[in-house]
């Protein structure tokens, strides 16, 4: 197997909440990212699954150096990213780029599209001052944009055109490594499939690797090699994308899994569903052990109460006290 | 009689930039205890109609008129503020996509839904209070007695959005129309909530309206669905019909657009091109024929009325001059 592009060792974001009070309370920790490690490699798609709260956007932030992290690595190419100072980041910050979720708030909407797309080449120093209103044409075309629309502002385009100007952005710096940030959940279903087709074309035509952040199970399922499940800071389980969908082996993935509904009547109505009970826990307070033993509806198997006590470690493939087993229930299976 | 009857219901709004004709020639009926999903993307007129139905399009700029927007025989325009005030929240009551800025943050829990009662129900205080636990015990709140003396701020959003459902069927009502209930929420929330809304509605015998953008939620919801594009219905069946063999392209094109969890990969989505049309500035013509692949010249200048199809015990209509075309190739959608 090549090499990794990237790889996360063992990362930890916590945030300080609150203010020290008058008597110097110290601020509580959001464990916002609790310790994970992974690795994407030349040309694949790794999705990164989750709840809002489980901590995909903070860990996508501080591998692109938007936060510090608290502990652990960021290596790219074998050389470490996290820690370095601006100016030594610099020709890092050109090869990881990233997508916004909200293309409404993601473009300045006093730009235009000529200056939004060419001011990383100016930063940069990638093209010269008459070659950049060309390459800027080139990448709206690449992106599936009318070049000659270069002198318009953000809100004259719709929602999945300025997504497209987010990608052509990010693409200006020819990176080898995109970090899409929930890239396709604030468009329409029928703008979404526009831009997931978009993604995977670039990534053929670019060789593009791609941190595939979304909570949308069936979209990470079609564009993702590999997929991570969150969960409260930590992964909880990693799998190529077949394995995770047909044999899940973690009780929560598995929840996860059985709680997103089919866009198929017979299907929907005729299948078992896992519904979890109560809301994700706070960050700022985990349940000791396995973070997920309050909900687990499969807590039982486990004898005694390790599952409460003792924090299981990521195997292979999933973090759980339950030995991993090939006839595990699929709710995705139905075929 | 059906209980809620809309026919050839028209919103417009009167803008600076000319008149949007938000729903244009909307008709259809609610039977008790049926769910009807209410399909499109954004702008397609899916929320205006819900809201013309509780008699809250703010009047002006907008202008509701229709053949008939009756509930159980009483006509919903002519009713006045009053009567709309026992209507609402009592016969009818809505559910909002986002629970934080529907329910009040200066008010109670407790408060917010004793109102309900207290409005339309005439009941004490302590009555009140005691219903309300009971309606928040219902919609599995833990400690309801608790949560009645906390603000909205203080709960997670699945519990502020079942605290809205609670609040929407306190009062028993006829029909709940319920605008994007769960796209806030996570989906193991969604599962939840969405699990509620059938037991209640079995328990209630409560019509549901739900509109959403989420086939997924309406293929396990809907009793039968109401595809909407630029402010006009395109086609209408069963849920098993439309998820089968759409007869519109518009329905087949969002079928076809949505990834799935079950069957092959590695195909790209069929995206429907383009992006949905300026209300204000719609093409002559079927709204979706610059984004379709089986116009025909007639479509730029006649706009397709709605076909009645199949048999009387699954009726189906779609606006599509081509829809035999659709029949044969219809299994676009449903490879799962």
């Amino acid at each position: 197997m090549t090499s990794p592009l990237l790889q996360v060792r063992d990362l930890h974001k916590h945030f300080p909440v609150g203010s020290k009070g008058l008597f110097g309370r110290p601020a509580q920790m959001l464990r916002a990212v609790d310790g994970i490690s992974f690795d994407v490699h030349p040309g694949e798609t790794l999705g990164l699954v989750g709840e809002s709260g489980c901590g995909k956007s903070t860990c996508a932030r501080t591998i692109v150096g938007l936060h510090e992290p608290t502990a652990g690595t960021v290596m790219y190419e074998g050389a470490e990213i996290s820690g370095l100072s601006r100016k030594e980041r610099a020709p890092y910050r050109r090869k990881i780029q990233m997508i916004f979720q909200d293309p409404y708030a993601s473009l300045d909407p006093r730009q235009t599209v000529a200056s939004i797309l060419a001011e990383p080449l100016k930063i940069h120093y990638l093209a010269k001052p008459r070659e950049r209103r060309l390459h800027a044409m080139q990448l709206l075309d690449a992106v599936g944009l009318n070049p000659r629309h270069i002198h318009r502002f953000p809100h004259e385009f719709s929602g999945g055109q300025r997504q497209r100007i987010g990608v052509a952005r990010a693409l200006a710096m020819e990176p080898d490594l995109i970090i899409c940030d929930e890239p396709v959940s604030a468009l329409d279903v029928s703008i979404q499939a526009q831009v997931v087709n978009l993604l995977e074309e670039l990534q053929e035509r670019f060789g593009l690797s791609y941190l595939f952040i979304a909570h949308d199970l069936a979209v990470v399922r079609h564009i993702c090699d590999r997929i991570a499940v969150m969960y409260l800071g930590k992964i909880v389980e990693i799998a190529e994308r077949d394995e995770l969908f047909e044999n899940p082996q973690h009780p929560y993935t598995r929840a996860l899994l059985s709680a997103v509904p089919h866009p198929d009547p017979k299907i929907e109505r005729t299948r078992e569903r896992i519904v979890l009970e109560g809301d994700v826990p706070s960050p700022l307070d985990p349940p000791s052990g396995c973070r997920f033993h309050p909900r687990c509806v499969e807590r039982g198997r486990v004898t005694g109460d390790r599952c409460v006590h003792e924090e299981p470690a990521l195997g292979a493939r999933s973090a759980c006290h339950l030995p991993e087993s090939a006839d595990a229930p699929s709710p995705a299976a139905h075929t | 009689m059906a209980l809620l009857d809309v026919r050839n219901l028209r919103v417009r709004f009167e803008t600076h930039h000319g008149v949007v004709r938000a729903v244009d020639g909307v008709s259809f009926s609610l039977e008790e205890g049926e769910t009807l999903g209410l399909v499109g993307e954004s702008g397609s007129g899916k929320s205006v109609t819900n809201l013309s139905l509780m008699g809250l399009v703010p009047q002006p700029p907008g202008v509701v008129e229709a053949d008939a927007l009756t509930l159980e025989g009483r006509s919903i325009l002519e009713m006045s503020d009053e009567e709309l005030r026992r209507v609402r929240g009592n016969e009818v009551s809505m559910i909002f996509q986002d629970p934080m800025t529907s329910l009040n943050p200066l008010l109670t829990i407790g408060r917010q839904l004793t109102e309900v009662l207290e409005v339309h129900e005439r009941v004490t205080r302590r009555e009140a209070r005691r219903r309300a636990a009971k309606g928040l015990d219902d919609v599995g709140i833990p400690e309801p007695e608790k949560r009645l003396d906390q603000y909205p701020h203080e709960l997670s959003g699945g519990m502020r959005q079942r605290v809205m459902i609670a609040m929407g069927l306190l009062c028993s009502p006829k029909v709940l129309l319920a605008d994007e209930p769960t796209t806030a929420l996570d989906v193991t929330i969604q599962a939840q909530i969405l699990e509620l809304m059938k037991s209640l509605q079995e328990s209630h015998g409560t019509a549901i309206v739900l509109v959403t953008h989420d086939l997924g939620v309406v293929a396990g919801m809907s009793d039968r669905v109401n595809v909407m594009y630029a402010g006009k219905l395109v086609e209408t069946a069963s849920a098993e019909a439309l998820f089968e063999s759409p007869r519109h392209p518009y329905t087949a094109g969002l079928l076809g657009s949505v990834p799935r969890l079950t069957g092959d990969t590695g195909a790209a989505l069929d995206s429907i091109p383009g992006s949905p049309p300026d209300l204000a500035a719609l093409p002559g013509g079927c709204a979706f024929r610059p984004r379709c692949g089986q116009a025909i010249d007639r479509c730029a200048s006649e706009v397709p009325p709605l076909h009645v199809l199949g048999s009387s015990s699954s009726p189906r209509r779609t606006a599509c001059f081509e829809h035999a075309r659709l029949g044969g190739a219809a299994a676009q959608g449903g490879d799962a």
